[in-house]
């Protein structure tokens, strides 16, 4: 039997957003994801590299983008030059799917009504405490030298230390975040958009990897071998 | 690129055929609501005083003055649960956004000359054919014979 391919994911680019009709004929707010070809770029198993997996490639590339192992590896494989590599991990060995063949993500989308996106989040470089952790502010008059300072960090001599983890002002935003439970709108597969109801991370042409929601994570499957 | 593939998700959900109407002209608005399982359209009447956005996002305000007391709707151009926008009456407006009808009282707050070009004067006439296949009225033909 082949593998379900619902329980591995897919590369997409966002596109931006947008406003659609539903069903009921109301307005609901859109991303709009492109998904090109993810062709197969490589498949692991249990036996060689203690999990099984599929890593995908996405995003035709110029020879001069990419750095010679990248091309080097996939042209070994007489694959096309592909920017985006990402590995989704598979809770069953996989069967059915061959290097180089495309997902097809038609079939993925097929009956499936809730998603999970992972991207890059836009940065916000380096904030305060007011912004970064909702601290509070201070008086902005008579005479105030606390206008959004994070105020005192923890006791003074005893212990002598600031506790790990303290909030303090840092860089916001930039990191990888999923946001879990989008509904699907429709997929068309004739132009390869996925639409999504609700914003994504990131900006408009980020990468993001896309997940059925309900699938199991990565720890989980490490805790299910052990 | 991105705006065109955008464009085409939007393309896709447009009306070929818009209501077509003008800021100033009094309308009927019939708008499907629904209510438990079952759909009845719910009609609103009265004078566009702007139209707004492009694309998916076209709108317009409509106001009507009830009881003294001014209500103004503004509907998607393109969405399905609009089913119908009837031109009652063409109006004669020299702007774009008809603001300034917030600010008027009495009778000057729901009427707008009528707009005397062609396109108005054809729809008055086939108004009065439907009026007076309907066996009214008086005033209509009155006019006919200061007309004649």
């Amino acid at each position: 039997m082949a593998s379900d391919i619902k329980n591995l994911g897919l590369i997409g680019k966002k596109i931006g957003m947008t406003q659609v009709f539903d069903e009921e004929g109301n307005v609901i707010p859109a991303t709009i994801i492109q998904i090109q070809d993810n062709i197969i770029t490589g498949i692991k198993t249990k036996e060689k590299d203690g999990y099984d997996a599929i890593q995908l490639g996405a995003f035709a590339s110029k020879e001069k983008h990419l750095t010679k192992p990248e091309r080097v590896s996939l042209q070994k494989k007489n694959l096309p030059l592909l920017r985006k590599l990402k590995e989704f991990r598979s809770p069953e060995k996989i069967e059915g799917l061959n290097i180089g063949d495309a997902l097809n993500a038609e079939e993925f989308f097929k009956d499936l009504k809730k998603v999970d996106v992972t991207a890059n989040s836009i940065g916000k470089g380096f904030q305060g405490g007011v912004k970064l952790h909702n601290m509070g502010v201070g008086r902005n008059s008579h005479g105030s030298k606390s206008k959004r300072q994070i105020g005192s960090i923890g006791p003074g001599t005893t212990p002598g230390n600031v506790k790990k983890g303290k909030k303090m002002p840092a860089m916001m935003g930039n990191r990888t975040v999923t946001t879990a439970k989008l509904k699907v709108a429709r997929y068309d597969a004739e132009n390869k958009l996925l639409i999504i109801r609700g914003p994504v991370p990131g900006k408009a042409g980020n990468t993001l990897f896309i997940k059925a929601f309900g699938v199991r994570t990565w720890n989980h499957y490490n805790k299910a071998s052990a | 690129m991105s705006q065109q593939i955008i464009k085409l998700v939007e393309n896709t959900v447009l009306k070929k055929n818009p209501p077509q109407f003008q800021v100033g002209d009094t309308v009927k608005v019939k708008v499907l609501i629904r209510e438990g399982t079952k759909e009845r359209t719910q009609s609103f009447e009265g004078m566009v005083i702007a139209i707004k956005g492009g694309g998916i996002n076209k709108t317009f305000t409509v106001r009507r003055v009830f009881q003294g007391v001014a209500i103004e709707r503004t509907f998607l151009v393109h969405a399905p649960k609009l089913v119908e926008v009837k031109v009652q009456r063409k109006g004669k407006a020299r702007r774009a956004k008809l603001y300034y009808m917030r600010e008027r009282v009495g009778t000057k707050a729901t009427r707008l000359k009528e707009d005397s070009s062609r396109i108005a004067r054809d729809f008055q006439e086939k108004l009065i054919a439907q009026e007076q296949n309907e066996g009214l009225q008086e005033e209509e033909t009155s006019e006919e014979v200061a007309a004649a």
